[in-house]
């Protein structure tokens, strides 16, 4: 039989219905590959008996000859997502033990279309970080290795767990979510295809929040077509989500192999950003000349303002993560330090359950939005998103996408650049405009870096016109024909 | 912009996060850094623009008025770390 | 009406009162959440993981407390804003699941609007609203439960309520208590909240400061939740006799929140908070903000009842009551509608005394509400129109009504069955006349003597005789001639 790890949801969909295999042999294989990977530290909880569960409920389905949309495929869940019953930990100590009396939207969508959940993905602590290095359980280590040498990598963040597991071929697919680039950017160091569809689209419902203007749900997978079944699933309206928009969902996969000649595709000059790598800027012409091959029109357009946008987003998502997690307090649900009063017992469970890098986006939000500094930060901070989001717009009136680098280097080894917040901030900068507008973003493997790693490349849609971007990332997919695996994996495989 | 220490104890106490002398210290080099960089946001000239709050503009959803949730002590109760006779149990409270 | 001044050792001062009131809105679920509102539940079963505060949760806002709020905008003659903003007040508290409590604060959905209020000499006068905005109640905390815990109940957490906010136009307790009262009437009357304060369906936040007259506001303090319109009284009076032996002691007044003690009648500090308040307002990301269309309010509007200003106003005009008279019948709806329904073609003036004094006088002490009057509005227009068309006196009336109170029979029925239909025979009358003239010729001297007050005597002899049925006015006439003066 073929590594049934290695095949991609398309094909495995294609092979459960031709009863090639079960879905119990799919998910058996997916279970015995993440027993030898725990080193990887993917999952914060493995969810086997769920998925050996659900497989016998899939294979049901399929001897009957009723499969549905994702049928049998073994999924990793960002530990974000609340799953009924099962422990839902966002990575944060203070969450330890918590089982969720409901299930997410987004998880629930795709236990409706037959995914099977093999575990709750490790991610950044509350989805506070590009590295996966803030979990309190644990560094997620990226299956890619740099040419001769072990130094064990990041695998970005904040999904981490997520991108990682996909990348291994721990899980055929994964969920993630982004807020400034925490589908994308793990995307892009894990050599994989991740897409954050437009704010709105999605559900938050049921997903721990990070910063609600801002976090929305998407999905990882190999390929862009198997990013757009599974987005297929988790997307559509729901009426438990106020921000969620009620625009129908298109059939996502008619867009792929869609020609892209006369596309007009821009290259916001702005991205061409100090202290990024060479390669990068190589990859990005590359990029640019694969669209152009294809037949598409390239624009150049300007994005003034993003340059401001990382400050803006450390306004705005540390105000409304400082509020957001204020329900930690130990008194209905999580870690409870027990102390001398009320507010030495708050103060105290806050304490010991946080990480350092939540405390610290918390104590920066509850600075900006405090008295006296209100309007010079967070007012100013929301003045100067609607300029990001006008730029944005005025850009879409020249072209119908936006290629650019998705992150400014590869992964990095664990234990670099974290002893600068900010420099570890700037691993976001070409994701977190689009964050700010709600625009989706997609990011894809492109090519390799001198030592052997991945690099991404960001394609960029107007708001709900995910069918763009798939069209235009499917025509860099095939002509980039990325299919370098990560060096710990070929050992294994070989 | 500097956060001097104090300031880092006064947002910590309103944030009710517990913090020690020495955390106090890394914590006030730290925001320090950030806020440096956040403050480059006054370099924007943001006159007549409004404040953007969501990107999404449409109509407000709204529920019909109907009781379609509650009921659910044992759910409501399942992960409190303290619990009585239904309620929820903390330190005292002192008005 | 001049304003209530108080007296100090230094000469008089004037209070100034403003009220903040927390309506909850009159629904079925709770303002974000779907679960239920009802007042009694045992502790925590009218909990949604929303209202708990679980991760992940996102509120959905119940589009019946925005035509509420709205249609209150309207009954407080305020203006509707067409765009309002939900923001989060930030602060910890064991009954504050999420941290924050989800409020309206730069934006509120009904901006500035006046009501009138009724004075007990019949004098009204007009109090201004400052706004209205939508929020979430907070859970419940027992703290008499047990030595050292708290008990936290969250039933009540998320319901939905109308912070209704006047401007510091009251100058008295007696104001006060009026626009409380005016307040209440106006949302029963619509239909928007229940008003009972004794469930806590409304609260009053009172904020009274002193100042000599014609001097600048004062320092306020603002006593918190006080829960029934004795209470609002007694507390602003306690709490202005304190302020003015506080400033007039040489010492000044420190802008705080107090408490109401309700067993002695007084005003305390609230534990000083650690830390000065810092509630980091700022609009909620999970809502979106409120926009509609002016024919929204307008097709509320079309709903609207008479409203208890007009109806005072249209009582006063079509049945030409007294402005007290009036303000008493409109002050609960179920009244204004039974004076309306027995007045139909009655003496209008006769039924409003008779609804004023003798109805609820008698449901008073039988401990009924007048939706459980044994006398219907029919019934007693019945009785009111044998008092007009002189078929009984006023004082057979009130005979007839107790008879009324007690069995299921109408006054004409009463009246027939016991014999009491008033005598206006002249002659018949007449003849007692004489026999009580007869009877007394010692007081028929004294009387001419210039002793005018015994011709009361003689009229209560004469009805007396006549077992309370002679016509009043007929015996008068009789005995005015027949003694020869009047
Ligand atoms: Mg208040
Ligand atoms: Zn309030």
């Amino acid at each position: 039989m073929t590594n049934l790890t290695h095949l991609t949801i398309k094909e495995a969909l294609t092979g459960l219905k031709k009863k090639d295999f079960t879905v119990s042999e799919l998910t058996a294989a997916h279970i015995k590959a993440t027993e030898a990977a725990r080193h990887l530290n993917c999952y914060i909880t493995e969810t086997f008996d769920v998925a050996r569960k659900q497989s016998k409920e899939s294979d049901a389905r399929y001897a009957k000859g009723d499969g549905r949309l994702l049928d049998g495929i073994p999924i990793a869940m960002k530990d974000l997502f609340c799953t009924e019953g099962i422990q839902t930990t966002a990575a944060s100590k203070i969450l330890k033990g918590f089982k969720p009396p409901y299930e997410s939207t987004v998880s629930g969508n795709l236990f409706r279309d037959g995914a099977v959940m093999l575990g709750k993905a490790n991610l950044d602590e509350f989805a506070m970080g590009s590295s996966n290095t803030t979990s309190a359980y644990g560094n997620v280590i990226n299956p890619w290795r740099r040419k001769g040498d072990d130094k064990p990598l990041v695998p970005g963040g904040s999904s981490g767990g997520s991108a990682a597991a996909v990348a291994a071929r721990l899980a055929m697919g994964a969920t993630g979510t982004d807020t400034g680039g925490s589908i994308r950017q793990p995307a892009a160091f894990c050599g994989i295809t991740g897409i954050k569809p437009t704010y709105g689209r999605c559900s938050r419902f049921g997903v721990v929040a990070f910063a609600s203007s801002l976090d929305q749900p998407g999905a990882f997978a190999r390929n862009t077509e198997d990013c757009a079944l599974l987005l297929q699933s988790m997307a559509g309206f729901d009426p438990k989500d106020s921000t969620s928009v009620n625009c129908p969902v298109p059939d996502y996969t008619q867009f792929l192999g869609q020609s892209v000649k006369g596309l007009k595709v821009g290259m916001p000059r702005e991205y061409r950003i100090d202290g990024t790598s060479p390669e990068i800027i190589k990859l990005w012409e590359s990029g640019v000349q694969m669209m152009r091959d294809a037949g598409a029109e390239i624009v150049d357009v300007s994005l003034p303002h993003t340059k401001y946008a990382l400050q803006t987003y450390y306004v705005i998502a540390p105000a409304e993560c400082s509020s957001n997690l204020a329900r930690y307090d130990g008194v209905r649900f999580g870690l409870r330090v027990e102390g001398e009063n009320l507010i030495d017992m708050y103060e105290k469970t806050r304490a010991a359950g946080f990480g350092k890098e939540v405390k610290r986006r918390i104590l920066i939000g509850t600075y900006v939005l405090s008295a006296g500094y209100y309007d010079a930060y967070y007012n100013k901070a929301r003045r100067v998103r609607k300029l990001i989001w006008q730029d944005f717009t005025e850009a879409y009136k020249k072209c119908d996408v936006l290629l650019t680098p998705t992150a400014p280097t590869a992964a990095f080894a664990i234990g670099d650049n974290m002893q600068d917040p900010v420099t570890m901030y700037l691993n976001d900068i070409f994701t977190i405009p689009a964050s700010m507008a709600g625009m989706p973003g997609m990011s894809l493997p492109v090519g390799l870096s001198s030592d052997g790693l991945p690099l991404g490349l960001q394609l960029l849609g107007r708001p709900f016109d995910e069918g763009t971007v798939f069209k235009a990332a499917h025509a860099i997919e095939k002509a980039a024909n990325f299919t370098a695996l990560p060096q710990t994996l070929l050992s294994k495989v070989a | 912009m500097s956060i001097d220490k104090n300031t880092v104890r006064k947002v910590a106490r309103l944030a009710r996060i517990r913090t020690t002398d020495a955390e106090a210290e890394v914590l006030s080099a730290e925001l320090s850094k950030i806020m440096t960089m956040i403050e480059q946001l006054s370099e924007v000239n943001t006159e007549g623009v409004d404040p953007m709050t969501s990107v999404i503009e449409m109509q407000w959803p709204g529920r019909e008025d109907v009781v379609t949730d509650g009921a659910i002590l044992e759910k409501i109760l399942s992960n409190a770390p303290e619990q009585t006779a239904g309620f929820f149990v903390v330190p005292k409270v002192v008005e | 009406m001049a304003h209530a001044l108080l007296k100090g050792d230094t000469g008089e001062w004037e209070m100034v009162i403003g009220l903040e009131i927390h309506a909850q809105v009159l629904t079925k679920s709770k303002l974000f959440s779907g679960a239920a509102t009802d007042f009694g539940a045992a502790p925590n079963a009218q909990v949604s993981p929303i209202d708990a505060g679980m991760p992940g949760m996102l509120p959905v806002i119940n589009k019946l407390c925005v035509e509420h709020a709205v249609r209150t905008g309207l009954g407080l003659n305020a203006a509707i804003n067409l765009y309002s903003v939900f923001e989060r007040k930030n602060y910890f508290y064991p009954d504050l699941p999420q941290g924050y409590q989800i409020s309206q604060y730069a934006h509120p959905i009904v901006g500035n609007g006046h009501i009138e209020i009724d004075l007990a000499d019949g004098s009204s006068k007009t109090v201004g609203i400052e706004r209205l905005h939508l929020e979430q109640d907070a859970g419940k905390s027992l703290h008499d439960q047990h030595p050292s815990k708290s008990y936290v109940d969250l039933n009540r957490a998320g319901n939905p309520l109308m912070e209704i906010v006047s401007k510091p136009d009251m100058n008295s307790a007696e104001e006060a208590a009026a626009y409380v009262t005016k307040i209440r009437a106006i949302v029963r009357y619509l239909g928007t909240c229940d008003g009972n304060m004794d469930e806590g369906s409304m609260r009053c936040d009172v904020n009274v400061s002193v100042r000599k007259p014609g001097d600048a506001l004062g320092t306020r303090c603002e006593i918190k939740n006080v829960n029934s319109i004795r209470f609002v009284q007694q507390a602003i009076e306690y709490e202005a006799r304190r302020q003015i032996e506080v400033i007039e002691g040489g010492a000044k007044i420190v802008q705080e929140t107090r408490l109401f003690d309700t067993k002695n009648g007084t005003t305390r500090t609230m534990r000083s908070k650690e830390d000065a308040h810092d509630y980091r307002y700022f609009p909620d990301p999970d809502l979106l903000p409120l926009k509609f269309e002016q024919e929204f309010v307008e097709s509320i509007k079309k709903t609207l009842p008479e409203l208890p200003d007009a109806k005072k106003h249209r009582f006063m005009k079509d049945y030409g009551l007294s402005a007290a008279d009036a303000s008493a019948l409109i002050s609960e709806k179920p009244r204004a509608d039974y004076f309306e329904r027995a007045a139909k073609g009655r003496d209008a003036k006769l039924t409003a005394n008779w609804v004023l004094s003798e109805l609820l006088g008698a449901l008073n002490k039988a401990e009924k509400e007048l939706e459980q009057s044994p006398v219907t509005a029919e019934q007693l227009g019945g009785l009111v129109a044998l008092i007009s068309d002189n078929t009984i006196s006023g004082r057979i009336a009130k005979e007839v009504f107790a008879e009324m109170f007690v069995t299921d029979k109408s006054a004409t029925e009463i009246v027939a069955a016991k014999g009491l239909k008033q005598v206006t025979d002249v002659g018949a009358i007449e003849k007692i006349v004489d026999d009580v003239l007869r009877a007394n010729p010692d007081k028929i001297a004294e009387y001419k003597s210039g002793k005018d007050k015994l011709f009361g005597f003689f009229v209560g002899q004469v009805l007396k005789q006549s077992g309370g049925k002679a016509n009043p006015a007929i015996v008068n006439d009789l005995l005015k001639a027949k003694l020869g003066k009047g």
